[in-house]
C-alpha cells in the first residue's frame, strides 16, 4: 500500500479504533462501577443517622466517587466532548472523618451532581457498547468466522441470517461484516461522543452559571468604570472651564489693557503686567494640579515604583516602602495601583493615628499584590461611600481584588490584587517636557 | 559665566538662553535630549547647568538622571534642575551627595526673572536653591515631629526661608526685621535641632534640609 493512502485509511480508521476502546473502557466503568458507587452512597447516607458512620462513610465513598468518575473525565478528553472537573481542592483542615469535611462534601454542588449521574451514565454508557462491539462483529464476519462455525456446528447466524440456512449465506458475512465493520469505526466516535455529552450535563463545571456570573461582573465593572471615567471628564472639564481657562481670558484681558495703557499711564500698564504674571502663575498651579490628578508626572518618569516612593515621602507617618516588581505593570494598571495608593495612604494619615505604615509591591502568579498597612487604630469603614469603597470600584475595572483586615484597635491591612502581566522596560508613550 | 541648557522644548531653550544671554551669561551649548547631556558637561565643564527633568527619548527623567551622574563624575559640579512639578523624592536625590550648588525650582519660577538669575547665579557659587513648594511640603510634613515642635512660628518661617536658598540679608528683607534678628533666630534653631552652628549660608541650609529629609 502506498504510504499516502495508508495515511488516508489510517486518518479514517483511527478515531474510530480510539472510539471503539473507549467505548470498551466506558462500557467497563461505567455499568459496574457506577452501579456498586451509587448503591455504596445511597447506603452511606441512609447511614447517616445510624451511630454516626454515615458522616464519615459518606465522605469516604465520594472520595472514590470522584476518583472514578475523574477517571471517566480523563476518558472523555480523547473524545470531541472533554469534560472539565469542576472540583474544588480540600480545604486544608477537613481530613476524612472529621464534620468539617462532611459539611464541606455535602454544601459542594458536585457531590450531588455527581450521585444524580451515576445511574442515568450506566445507562447512557450500555449504548458505548454499540460502539466496542460493533466493530469487532464486522471483524467476525470479515474473518469467515461464522463460514467455519456453521461448517462445524451445524447451528450458527450472522448479521440478516438467523440461522444461516446454506453455504451462501455463510460467505454474505464477508460484506455484511465489512460494512458492520466500516459502519462501526464511523459510528463509534460519535456514540462515544453522545455519552460523554450527556455526562458533560453533570459531571462538567456549570458553565451557564460560571458564565453568568462573569456577565453579571463585567457589565457591573463596565458600567462603573463608564460612569467613573464620565464623571473626571465632568471634572476635568470643570477644573479647566472654571480654572486655568478663566485665568487665561483674564490673563489676555490685562495685557490687552496694559497694552493700551502703556503710552499714556506706564505706572497702571506696569501694574496690570503684574496682576497677568500673578494670574499666569495661579493658572499654571491649577493646571499641575489638575495634571496630577489626571496621570501623576512621577508615574510617567519613575514608573509604580518611584511613584509610590514619591508619594510615600508626602505624607505624614513614617511609610516604609518595598517594591519586588521585575518590570513594569501595564501604564493603565499602574495609574489604577498609584490612586489606589494614594487613597490609601490619604485615609492613613487622615483617621488612622498611625505612627508607622507600609506599603509592599510584589508581582507573581500574573497578579500584581499591593499590601497597605499602617498601626494606627483600626477600624476602617467600608461604607458605600467611603474612599475604600470607590478605591475597590476602581479595582474591579481592571479584575482586581481588595480585601481589608483593621480589627477595632488595629491593625489596618489592605491588600489588593490586580492581575496583569509586566513588560520588561517601560518606555513612556507620552511626549512633553517635565 | 558659561552655563549649558537641556530642555528639549524649543520655546522653552531659546527663551532660557536669551534670558541667561541677557543677564550676562555665556550658553555654551543647549541640548535638547538627555543623551546629549553628559557628554556636554563634560566637554565643557561649564561653571553651572541648567536641565530639564523630562527629556528624550524616553520622556521620563533622564535629564535628572544626568545629573545625578554628572554629580558622581564631576563632583559639585553646579546644577540647577528644573521641573513642571516637584517631588520630595527627586529633591532627596540632588541633595544626597550634600556637596552644594544644587538648585531645584519649577520651571514657573523662571518667569520671575530676576529670581530665576539670582538663583542660578547662588547654585553656580554653590549654594543652594530649593522651591518653596519643595520647602513648604517638607515642612509640613515634619511639622508634626518633635523637632520642629518645638521651634516658634517665627523660627519656623526663618526656616523656611533659608531652605529656600535666601541669605541673610534677603530674610531680614521679606520678614521686615534686621538681619541681626534673623542670625538670632537662625542661632536658636540651629541649637534646638541640636546641630552646631555654621558661618557658611550654604552648609547650614543644606545641613537643615539634610536634616529634615531624614
Amino acid at each position: 500500500m502506498d504510504s499516502s493512502v495508508r495515511a488516508v485509511v489510517w486518518r479514517w480508521v483511527r478515531p474510530g479504533l480510539v472510539a471503539a476502546g473507549q467505548g470498551t473502557a466506558v462500557v467497563l466503568l461505567c455499568l459496574p462501577l457506577n452501579v456498586v458507587l451509587f448503591v455504596l452512597s445511597v447506603v452511606s447516607l441512609v447511614l447517616i443517622p445510624v451511630f454516626g458512620i454515615g458522616f464519615a462513610l459518606f465522605p469516604a465513598v465520594t472520595v472514590l466517587v470522584r476518583w472514578s468518575l475523574t477517571l471517566q473525565r480523563r476518558l472523555s478528553r480523547f473524545s470531541r466532548a472533554p469534560i472539565a472537573s469542576p472540583y474544588q481542592p480540600v480545604p486544608a483542615d477537613a481530613q476524612l472523618g472529621t464534620w468539617r469535611r462532611f459539611r464541606w462534601v455535602v454544601s459542594d454542588a458536585a457531590t450531588w451532581r455527581d450521585l444524580a449521574w451515576l445511574i442515568p451514565g450506566a445507562v447512557t454508557g450500555t449504548g458505548c457498547l454499540l460502539a466496542a462491539v460493533l466493530p469487532f462483529y464486522g471483524l467476525e464476519g470479515v474473518l469467515l468466522v461464522p463460514l467455519l462455525l456453521y461448517l462445524t456446528t451445524d447451528w450458527y447466524g450472522y448479521g440478516v441470517f438467523w440461522p444461516l440456512d446454506n453455504i451462501v449465506q455463510a460467505w454474505s458475512s464477508v460484506p455484511q461484516g465489512l460494512l458492520f465493520l466500516c459502519g462501526g469505526l464511523a459510528v463509534a466516535p460519535w456514540l462515544v461522543w453522545l455519552h460523554f455529552r450527556f455526562a458533560g450535563f453533570f459531571l462538567a463545571p456549570t458553565q451557564a452559571q460560571e458564565l453568568a456570573l462573569r456577565v453579571r461582573h463585567l457589565a457591573a465593572t463596565r458600567a462603573d468604570t463608564i460612569d467613573t471615567q464620565a464623571a473626571e471628564l465632568r471634572r476635568i472639564e470643570r477644573d479647566l472651564h472654571d480654572g486655568a481657562q478663566a485665568r487665561l481670558v483674564a490673563l489676555r484681558m490685562s495685557i490687552g489693557l496694559a497694552e493700551e495703557l502703556l503710552a499714556d499711564d506706564p505706572a497702571r500698564a506696569a501694574r496690570l503686567l503684574g496682576e497677568a504674571q500673578e494670574a499666569s502663575g495661579q493658572a499654571l498651579v491649577e493646571l499641575r494640579d489638575l495634571v496630577r490628578g489626571i496621570y501623576p508626572p512621577v508615574l510617567a518618569e519613575r514608573g509604580l515604583d518611584g511613584a509610590v516612593r514619591a508619594l510615600a515621602l508626602t505624607v505624614i507617618p513614617p511609610v516604609e516602602v518595598e517594591v519586588e516588581l521585575p518590570g513594569s505593570p501595564p501604564a493603565a494598571v499602574e495609574s489604577a495601583a498609584y490612586f489606589a495608593v494614594a487613597e490609601l495612604l490619604t485615609n492613613v494619615a487622615k483617621h488612622s493615628g498611625a505612627g508607622r505604615a507600609w506599603v509592599r509591591l510584589a508581582h507573581s502568579g500574573g497578579l500584581l499584590r499591593i499590601q497597605v498597612g499602617d498601626d494606627g487604630r483600626g477600624g476602617a469603614a467600608f461604607d458605600a461611600g467611603s474612599g475604600l469603597a470607590g478605591v475597590r470600584r476602581r479595582l474591579a475595572a481592571f479584575d482586581g481584588t481588595m480585601t481589608v483586615t483593621s480589627p477595632p484597635g488595629g491593625p489596618t491591612v489592605v491588600t489588593m490584587e490586580l492581575p496583569c502581566e509586566l513588560s520588561s522596560r517601560r518606555i513612556s508613550p507620552s511626549s512633553g517636557t517635565g | 559665566m558659561r552655563v549649558v541648557i537641556a530642555e528639549d522644548l524649543a520655546l522653552l531653550r531659546d527663551g532660557l538662553t536669551r534670558i541667561l544671554d541677557a543677564f550676562g551669561f555665556q550658553v555654551v551649548e543647549a541640548v535638547a535630549d538627555g543623551p546629549s547631556v553628559l557628554p556636554a558637561l563634560t566637554r565643557h565643564r561649564p561653571d553651572v547647568a541648567v536641565l530639564d527633568v523630562r527629556l528624550p527619548p524616553t520622556f521620563t527623567d533622564e535629564g535628572l538622571q544626568a545629573a545625578l551622574a554628572a554629580r558622581t563624575q564631576f563632583p559639585g559640579l553646579p546644577i540647577l534642575v528644573l521641573s513642571q512639578h516637584v517631588e520630595q523624592l527627586y529633591a532627596r536625590e540632588l541633595l544626597a551627595d550634600r556637596g552644594g550648588g544644587v538648585g531645584y525650582l519649577l520651571k514657573d519660577r523662571v518667569s520671575n526673572v530676576g529670581q530665576f538669575i539670582d538663583a542660578v547665579r547662588q547654585v553656580s557659587s554653590g549654594g543652594m536653591v530649593m522651591d518653596p513648594e519643595v520647602v513648604s511640603q517638607l515642612l509640613a510634613r515634619n511639622a508634626g515631629a518633635d523637632r520642629l515642635g518645638e521651634l516658634t512660628a517665627r523660627e519656623r518661617e526663618v526656616l523656611g526661608q533659608m531652605a529656600e536658598g535666601r541669605s541673610n540679608a534677603a530674610i531680614a528683607g521679606r520678614l521686615f526685621v534686621t538681619e541681626k534678628a534673623v542670625s538670632k533666630h537662625i542661632n536658636n534653631i540651629f541649637s534646638k535641632l541640636g546641630m552646631p552652628p555654621s558661618d557658611d549660608d550654604n552648609r547650614r541650609v543644606l545641613a537643615v534640609l539634610a536634616y529634615l529629609n531624614g
